[in-house]
């Protein structure tokens, strides 16, 4: 079969493509010096619109989502991403950052809003929207954290950042990023945190713990309150990694865990589409003594309306560009808007509910969960003889994106599986049903998988090995 | 409301089966003291939440033909692309760890890298940082990293928002920030002490052209890796990075083909020399085959990054800005190579059209070198933020107040290929009144 084009290679000398407005005036040379300009002009392919519909068009159709198919990927929460959220964010396409705090009310209103609703559902104190994603909030965190220390003289010795060996890899990869020496925390038989062994490293050097609950296991740490209490006591702050919020949004204010400041994924519990990997937007929220240190501006009320905050002289700064990711951040709003707390409260039990049903559907098929009572996401591992990376490949050509595999570490041939709210009954039994299916397939049908997708397996030890990055035409 | 499928039959059922009697059940286990009942806003149906944002949205002055500048500004978006990074197969997707199924947005990001590697005129790119800011700062830690050096020498004509987040990400790292101050709008190439990484940004905060070959010169004789911020639109007609002898690219992506959204999302794009490559932050993507001998596209070295290196990753990102990425990757095959270079060309004329006039006013003064490119500074006779409000009063969208450091009561403006020669006359008209 022929090869899938590139762009690249639908390119014919001479031909042009969409037409830029006409702007009547001297060449650039002119204006700017020809000693400034390139030399070359530049080597882009000369296709016609329609070439260039039909070749996005097509190769979108090389790719699923979430308006696909089934696609349980644990920890990123791929649940339904209402359309009426994509149309009412192109009331907001023509704002610009640096215009008259006056012209721009209503769009800094829905900050306000959304600062004050994740204030709410979290129990913390204060909000910031400005962080691009997931990963930039738990380095706002951390570097909030790295802050508060230093303003309490506290900052010499507090070298090292705890994650838990079930962590995201972004957590101890931010705690890195931010200065600090990792040290891994180990489960207990249980699947939650090991207490003495973590009292054991909580030493005057630890600056931060960093948790995610529930775990990316899906399982509530139940000794939440002890491990907030021996971390406070040893004179660290606790960090919430927000990526499991979904599970716990409406019924429990992880504030009142004990949590001193948390990073929220609006793409992941609140609806924003992820985009094929972003844009995202990871708010902070903190509790009252470490919100001084948030990044600036903030969003606040006075007198005369909304206005932008730079001044928090105790700042860490700012972690990107203006105010947030405002696409992200409107549709977060919508969302909360349209659910109010009673839909806020439903999806996240249905969640769970959904995630508990598929356990159960599985362990009677043989996929069995190494560890007890799980939340809104399970880890899951094949019948003996089957590995993660053939029952992935083996769902591919049953319809369904894989779960996560090979995550979290802790567990061998991971199938870490959540469905989100927003899958019916009958769409987990089918999954079920897959996976039943897969575990009577024998070894050169497994090996073969999978053989209905655009491509087969594909070789990506090659590709590190020798990465060809760029088209040389 | 909410987006759940579930009958109520079919929760009864799941939950016996469960053995459960409720969904409270659930969450029998978490702490009393922190259960609750959130205080959230009666719920809104589509309509309903339509109406409420048509209302707030009345309280905002959409700058659709704004003047204000600072690396964001209106632009022209073909109507294909946001026909095409709507489709939901873009849109729902998530980081494509199942290539089989993810071709479509793994090859996507393969010719976006193809893209960005060219206009910068160098040899590689990464799939995209958050903004501009996050980008320089992500090449500004590629170069320490590579360099083992921890001493930074900045241009103050570097986007005062991209310094304050470089000092941000920097903070940990007791670094030594050198900012080479602009001496009549412009940074002297003079000689440094040794460093690890030398920022300059071409056209500079104030619009004006630098020039970067001598800046090139300086950084390496310092023993510096040079990072060039280059305009996304310069990108299209100025002498590339490549050409200069940069090391390094970052800056930000929004003139090309995404909308001002208030500052975001927009994209970073990060290019570096082939040397650097391996050191490169975020997610890349490579060609290569399937196990029939066709062609694929594939995550590679996955190794350099958080979920396989975690404490020892090159970065901690993950999600980036991918949908931001396809836009500008869409945009720019579309308008193919002489018509983004007619994009620029129209950009720059009109900023040139624009000063033109705005110099005929009694009592203001350009404070950008020429040449400058498609933004520049004037000295206004008083505070420009008052300038702004009154400008804004009349419905225009223009004079954002630079810092002090750069001198007192200057505003920046820009105008784009957008702009009509009328609404040029009617900011000049209206500055004039406000100046008056």
């Amino acid at each position: 079969m022929k090869d899938f084009p590139l762009i690249f290679e639908l390119s014919q000398p001479g031909r042009h493509g969409v037409q830029p407005p006409k702007v009547e005036g001297p060449e650039l040379a002119e204006l700017l010096g020809a000693e400034n300009l390139r030399a070359h002009p530049l080597d882009l392919p000369e296709v016609d619109e329609l070439s260039v519909v039909r070749h996005y068009t097509n190769l979108s159709r090389r790719q699923v989502g979430v308006d696909t198919n089934f696609y349980p990927l644990g920890s990123c929460t791929m649940k339904y991403n209402p359309k009426v959220n994509e149309e009412i964010v192109k009331e907001f396409y023509q704002l610009h950052p640096y215009q008259d705090p006056g012209d721009i009310q209503g769009v800094l209103r829905i900050y306000h809003e959304l600062q004050g609703f994740l204030a709410e559902l979290t129990g913390m104190d204060s909000v910031s929207l400005q962080p691009a994603a997931g990963a930039q909030g738990e380095l706002t965190g951390i570097l909030m954290i790295r802050a508060y220390h230093a303003a309490r003289g506290d900052d010499q010795q507090r070298r090292v950042v705890l994650v838990p060996d079930s962590a995201h890899g972004s957590n101890p990869a931010t705690a890195a990023m931010a200065g600090y020496q990792v040290v891994e925390v180990p489960s207990g038989p249980d699947g939650q945190v090991d207490l003495v062994a973590l009292q054991d490293l909580l030493t005057p050097e630890v600056a931060a713990v960093m948790l995610t609950n529930p775990n990316t296991l899906g399982i509530f740490e139940e000794r939440i309150l002890e491990i907030s209490q021996l971390a406070h006591g040893a004179g660290a702050q606790l960090y919430y990694d927000g990526a499991n919020l979904n599970a716990l949004m409406g019924w429990v204010q992880i504030g009142k865990l004990g949590f001193d400041v948390a990073h929220l994924n609006l793409h992941k519990t609140f609806s924003v589409p992820h985009g094929g990997g972003g844009p995202g937007s990871g708010p902070v929220a903190a509790k009252t003594h470490l919100a001084p240190f948030l990044p600036v501006p903030i969003v606040s009320l006075g007198s005369e309306g909304y206005k932008l905050d730079y001044d928090r002289p105790q700042s860490i700064g700012s972690v990107r560009s203006f105010f947030g990711n405002t696409g992200a951040i409107v549709r977060a709003w919508a969302y909360i808007r349209m659910l109010g707390s009673e839909g806020i409260r439903k999806s996240a039990a249905l969640a769970v509910l959904n995630s508990s049903y598929l356990k159960h559907l599985l362990a009677q098929v043989g996929y069995d969960s190494p560890y007890g009572e799980s939340m809104h996401e399970f880890v899951a591992q094949p019948p003996p003889g089957l590995n993660a990376r053939a029952v992935a490949k083996a769902l591919l050509d049953r319809g369904f994106h894989p779960p996560t595999v090979y995550f979290p570490l802790i567990v061998k041939e991971a199938l870490m599986i959540e469905p989100t709210e927003t899958e019916a009954p009958e769409v987990l039994e089918d999954f079920a049903r897959a996976l039943a299916e897969i575990s009577a397939l024998g070894p050169e049908i497994l090996a073969r998988a999978p053989e209905t997708t655009p491509v087969g397996q594909l070789d990506e030890a090659a590709a590190s090995r020798r990465p060809h990055l760029t088209h040389l035409s | 409301m909410d987006f759940t499928p579930h009958t109520d039959a079919q929760i009864g059922a799941m939950l016996q089966a469960l053995g459960l009697e409720n969904l409270a059940d659930l969450y029998a286990r978490m702490p009393a003291q922190a259960r609750f009942e959130p205080n959230l806003p009666l719920a809104l149906d589509e309509t309903g939440l339509r109406q409420e944002v048509a209302a707030i949205a009345q309280q905002n002055h959409p700058a659709q033909r704004g003047f204000l500048g600072g690396g964001i500004g209106p632009h022209f978006i073909p109507a294909l692309t946001a026909a095409l990074t709507s489709r939901g197969e873009f849109l729902t997707a998530y980081t494509p760890y199942q290539p089989e199924v993810s071709q479509g947005v793994l090859q996507a990001i393969f010719e976006y890298q193809t893209v960005i590697a060219r206009l910068t005129g160098l040899a590689a790119a990464n799939a995209s940082l958050y903004d501009g800011a996050s980008a320089v700062a992500e090449g500004v830690l590629l170069a320490l990293r590579k360099t083992g050096q921890n001493r930074v020498v900045v241009s103050q004509g570097v986007n005062p928002e991209y310094r304050r987040v470089l000092a941000t990400y920097l903070a940990p790292w007791h670094c030594q920030i050198a900012v080479l101050p602009l001496e009549s709008g412009l940074t002297e190439p003079t000689q440094v002490e040794m460093a690890g990484v030398y920022v300059l940004q071409q056209p500079n905060y104030l619009g004006s052209l630098e020039d970067p070959t001598a800046h090139a010169q300086a950084a390496h004789a310092a023993g510096a890796l040079f990072l060039m911020v280059p305009d996304a639109l310069g990108l299209a007609v100025l002498k590339s990075p490549g050409e200069v002898g940069a090391d390094i690219a970052a800056g930000e992506g929004q003139p090309l083909g995404n909308p001002q959204l208030l500052g975001g999302p927009h994209f970073g794009f990060l290019a570096v020399k082939s040397d650097l490559m391996r050191e490169l932050p975020g997610r890349l993507v490579s060609e290569t085959k399937d196990k029939n001998g066709q062609r694929g596209f594939v995550l590679a070295l996955q190794a350099r990054e958080q979920h396989i290196r975690r404490g020892k990753a090159r970065s901690n990102i993950t999600t980036n800005s991918q949908l931001q990425a396809l836009a500008a990757l869409i945009t720019v095959v579309a308008l193919g190579p002489q018509g983004l270079a007619e994009l620029a060309r129209g950009s720059v004329v009109r900023t040139h059209q624009l000063a033109q006039m705005l110099l005929e006013i009694p009592g203001l003064e350009l404070a950008s070198a020429r040449p400058f490119f498609r933004e520049f500074a004037l000295k206004l006779p008083w505070e420009p933020g008052e300038v702004r409000y009154q400008l804004a009063k009349q419905g225009i969208a223009a004079a954002t107040p630079l810092p002090e450091e750069y001198g007192q009561n200057l505003a920046l403006f820009a105008a784009s290929e957008l702009h009509q020669t009328a609404e040029l006359e009617a900011l000049k008209e209206a500055l004039t009144e406000v100046l008056a």
